[in-house]
């Protein structure tokens, strides 16, 4: 693959620029981001945009993490946030709060939803040899939410499977 | 040269449709003597042929044949038409469209109808069967190169001969490129000056050809004049004698610079032969998937219609933006009028985009005549059909909707609605029964009445039938409309048993809830003896609504204009509280179940006692309904997008709309709204909470 | 440029000729039924005419007599399209000053091949 390929694949990126992405480099790319302390990263090329939090007007009846949907450019996109989606801590939406809109394929659908997460902090280069398998028990993040981890320097950064993310449980009346 | 012939394909399959249903409703008004109108059938099925063989389907082409030549012998008298010849071609319209659709798709068809019915058509033509497309197989069906001959033609054509067009000098080119060409003319029969006349051709020539090329083909150059001209060809060289052995013999000597001129000859004759060639395929499934797109015939006026209003759009554009430049505030007025200009263009523009889609309801009525008819012959039922506002134009998919929907409402009107000709006889009314379509525009939507003068609705066995079922309490008092609107409760049918027609498959209540999932609704008069009628109202549009916004707390809400009957202010003395804590307003004669949004959507809001509140009277299913609000705001049109796209179906809420300030509303569905009320009602009640929302009170 | 007269009543049938003639570098004007082939034709100009012979209005050995009664239309070529099942129309057409036939169906190639013995 040459550069201008790689170039053609990377997303647009929208208020906030994702900066230093090294383009010459093997493995695929994966952007971290911080839910309260910890690292997380998604596939980069699921990535739509990283807009900042705007309130969004609400979906009568949903479960407590979708936050309703905003206007994108025309699109009605659902925010949903990750923070209450995996039980990990009490959100705050502050100035500096994001949300990363992703647009997941599957076979039947392509669906475009924004995650509030605490902050965007990196693009990750990873060969598949560095992804471990995650031990299955603990934490909070439902196992099928969970691609794998890689260790970046003493950190461990949780790959998410946007597969699962984007498979939206139905939900019911209260 | 090659011309990718595909690209023209979905032209033809759209005007072979149109084609199909032109003959259909021409068959069905046909009467006898109607000269004009079998002419019109007779090209509509030629056209259909023509294009069908160009583009290579041909079993269309095969059995488009015999249709056409049944109705020649019509058009020319030779054949008196009888209405078994009217049921034949009926059916054959059937077939064709069968056919059409099977090479469109690629897909299999009722092969035994089809050649049941091409039997039929054989059998009914006088002269028998002639065998299709026989007189069209090419001459030079052998594989085998022809050596190049000479050949030595002689042609004296007629005097007249230029007046046909015809000009010898083009001929003879067409002849050099079978093969070199050496020419003398002879001008013997020239006259003096004096006895010329300059439109006569006097010349006769000698040519010399050599070439690969059969007799058939250079004959075939000369086909338009042989009538006009001495023709007499002969071979100089060459083994075969006559032209169609030397062209199935197999090649001893080649000379190379001849053959490759015959192979180039060969090909465009061969037609027949190119069609069934592999590389043909993908141009059929391009097809299909062009169809799948989906495309629409739009009127040139339509088109400059919206031309002029870009231009009109451009030229305002341009106007605010040089007024924009330098900018002072002694230009406001004008930028306020320039604003204003904008607005209206916007409005305009918006309104001809979507006339695009806008087609006239024809399209939907136009398979009813044909419908009916074989329903009537089926019941034994003599009934007319009387269809008005055929031109009514709405939006293309709630047009392709709609359609099932009213045919099984055209087919409840001849099964249920028509009563045998003995019963209307003794009932003092015509034998003939009528059922009318009825199509207008009111306000932003459009009404489709499907009336009968037949016995009407039974109240009694209605209801008493859903009693029988279940579906309401023996001891429920019921109005009228509401008795009426049993009819399409889920598992209720008024035919004592199903009937082959109307009670097979779909219920009246799958119409109900199609008519429902397009944003309409249905409605039933009927009085006994007399008739029915089902009046079906619709948004012209699936895309546009025309919405009344509204505010609970800090949401915004759309409620969609045509399910509002009224908005009050609550006043105390009209509020009662009944049943544990369901509140009814007193609207009129009807008690109104609150609804109070908040509640139902779990929200904050500024008001939460309904004393003084706003009341916004909707309907859904017969039942009114107050929706409590904070606040009315304006009435404007919303764009619908769906929230199923990105996120999933949300009960009460039929979709989602983005406002001025590019913030996004919901957009209310009432009947959704009315049975999650009645969802949590009936939940709260089991638990033994006292029913604090709209408990139903017919279920 | 030689400059070509289309008069079909199907859209595909003539959008296919007309396209086709472009294609090899002709001049096309179009024309829906003979009535409208012959208003189109009163311009003149025209190196060739093809029609269909079946349609509304006018048909086109109508339009062919029509055409050959004008001055401009003396010596123009006129080409009918045809089917094989009417049969004596080639003997109508003559009749009424036809230059020649196309029988459909046909295709692009032979189009072309055919309508270079009329036009230069």
């Amino acid at each position: 693959m040459n550069i201008q390929e790689l170039a053609q694949d990377v997303p647009r990126v929208g208020d906030n620029d994702i900066e230093g992405i090294d383009f010459i480099t093997s493995g695929e790319q994966y952007l971290t981001f911080i839910l309260e302390q910890e690292q997380y990263a998604v596939d980069i090329l699921c990535v739509e945009e990283i807009r900042s939090w705007e309130p969004p007007t609400k979906i009568p009846n949903s479960p407590e993490y979708v936050k309703g949907v905003i206007n994108m450019r025309g699109i009605i996109v659902p925010i949903l946030d990750l923070r209450l989606k995996f039980n990990i801590g009490q959100p705050s939406y502050t100035e500096v709060t994001v949300v990363i809109v992703l647009t997941l394929e599957s076979e039947q659908q392509s669906r475009t939803i924004g995650f509030v997460v605490d902050a965007v902090s990196d693009v990750l280069n990873a060969d598949e040899s560095d992804i471990k398998k995650a031990p299955a028990f603990g934490g909070c993040v439902p196992q099928h939410y969970v691609e794998g981890l890689v260790n970046v320097g003493d950190n461990v950064v949780t790959l998410l499977n946007v597969q699962s993310l984007q498979a939206l449980e139905p939900h019911q009346l209260n | 040269m090659s011309v990718d012939l595909s690209q023209f394909i979905p032209t033809f399959l759209e005007e072979s449709f149109e084609g199909l249903a032109l003959m259909e409703s021409s068959l069905l008004s046909l009467e006898v003597d109607d000269n004009e109108t079998i002419h019109s059938i007779f090209r509509a099925a030629h056209s259909i042929k023509g294009g069908a063989g160009t583009f290579g389907f041909d079993k269309v082409t095969e059995f488009t044949h015999l249709v056409e030549t049944l109705l020649d012998e019509m058009r020319d008298g030779r054949r008196v038409i009888a209405s078994a010849d009217i049921e034949l071609l009926l059916e054959s319209v059937d077939c064709i469209r069968l056919l059409i659709e099977s090479a469109r798709d690629q897909s299999g068809y009722d092969e035994a109808k089809v050649a049941q019915t091409s039997q039929a058509l054989s059998k009914s033509l006088s002269q028998g069967a002639s065998l299709p497309g026989a007189e069209n197989t090419p001459e030079s069906e052998g594989e085998a190169e022809p050596d190049a001959v000479q050949w030595q033609i002689s042609f004296i054509p007629g005097h007249h001969l230029v007046k046909t067009g015809n000009d010898p000098l083009l001929l003879f080119n067409a002849l050099a490129d079978l093969g070199p060409l050496e020419l003398s003319a002879q001008a013997s029969e020239l006259p003096s000056l004096s006895d010329m006349d300059p439109q006569e051709l006097y010349l006769s020539w000698h040519l010399v050809l050599t070439s690969a090329a059969s007799e058939a083909e250079i004959r075939e150059v000369f086909e338009w004049v042989e009538d006009e001209c001495q023709l007499e060809l002969a071979q100089l060289s060459g083994q075969g004698k006559q032209d169609k052995e030397s062209c199935n013999s197999p090649p001893d000597v080649t000379t190379s610079g001849e053959q490759v001129t015959a192979e180039e000859l060969a090909e465009p004759t061969t037609i027949a032969a190119a069609d069934k060639s592999p590389e043909k395929k993908p141009e059929k499934a391009q097809v299909k998937n062009k169809q799948d797109a989906g495309s629409i015939r739009v009127g040139v006026d339509k088109v400059d219609n919206l031309i002029n209003l870009v231009g009109e759009l451009v030229i305002t554009q341009s106007m605010l933006s040089e007024l924009g430049n330098d900018f002072e505030l002694s230009k406001l007025e004008r930028l306020t009028s320039g604003l204003e200009q904008l607005l209206q263009n916007t409005k305009e523009l918006q309104e001809s985009v979507m006339r695009i889609r806008m087609l006239p309801i024809s399209f939907a009525f136009n398979r009813f005549p044909r419908l009916v008819h074989d329903l009537s012959k089926k019941t034994g039922k003599a009934i007319e059909l009387v269809i008005n506002g055929e031109q009514t134009e709405l939006d293309k998919t709630v047009m392709e909707q709609i359609g099932d929907p009213l045919v099984h409402l055209v087919r409840n009107a001849v099964d249920h609605g028509i009563e045998p000709a003995e019963i209307r006889k003794a009932k003092g009314k015509p034998e003939q029964g009528t059922i009318k379509l009825d199509a207008y525009h009111l306000g932003g939507n459009i009404v489709i009445e499907i009336k009968d003068d037949g016995g009407g609705i039974n109240k009694e066995v209605v209801l008493n039938k859903a009693i029988d079922k279940g579906l309401v309490e023996a001891s429920s008092n019921l109005s009228e409309s509401q008795i009426f609107d049993l009819i399409f409760e889920p598992g209720f049918s008024t035919a004592k048993e199903l009937s082959d027609i109307s009670g097979r498959g779909v219920g009246m209540d799958v119409v109900k809830k199609n008519i429902q999932s397009l944003g309409g609704r249905i409605q039933i008069e009927s009085e006994q003896d007399k008739g029915s009628t089902f009046r079906v109202n619709l948004p012209l549009t699936l895309a546009i609504l025309d919405g009344q916004l509204v505010r609970v707390g800090s949401e915004i809400y759309v409620i969609p204009l045509i399910a509002i009957v009224e908005s009050l202010q609550a006043k105390a003395e009209l509020i009662n509280r009944v049943s544990g804590d369901m509140l009814l307003y007193r609207l009129r004669e009807d008690n109104v179940p609150v609804l109070p949004i908040y509640q139902l959507f779990s929200l904050p809001a500024d008001t939460t006692e309904v004393e003084n509140s706003l009341l916004v009277v909707v309907e859904a299913d017969g039942q009114k309904v107050g929706l409590m609000v904070d606040d009315l705001l304006a009435q404007q049109q919303v764009v619908i997008k769906s929230l199923k796209d990105n996120y999933q179906q949300v009960d009460g809420i039929s979709g989602a709309t983005i406002l001025g300030d590019g913030s996004v509303a919901m957009i209310l569905d009432i009947p959704g709204m009315i049975q999650l009320a009645m969802k949590s009602a009936q939940k709260n009640q089991a638990q033994h909470y006292s029913a604090n929302v709209l408990a139903g009170e017919t279920v | 440029m030689t400059k070509i007269l289309v008069v079909d009543d199907s859209n595909s049938i003539r959008d296919m000729v007309s396209f086709t003639l472009k294609g090899a570098g002709y001049e096309t004007v179009e024309a829906r039924d003979g009535r409208e082939g012959l208003n189109t034709a009163q311009g003149g100009g025209f190196d060739l005419v093809i029609s269909d012979v079946n349609m509304p209005n006018m048909d086109g050995i109508s339009l062919c007599q029509a055409l050959r009664e004008l001055p401009a239309f003396k010596f123009t070529p006129i080409l009918m399209l045809t089917t094989e099942s009417s049969g004596d129309m080639k003997q109508r057409g003559k009749a009424a000053g036809a230059t020649g036939w196309l029988v459909k169906p046909f295709n692009p190639e032979k189009l072309l091949a055919t309508i270079k013995r009329v036009v230069r």
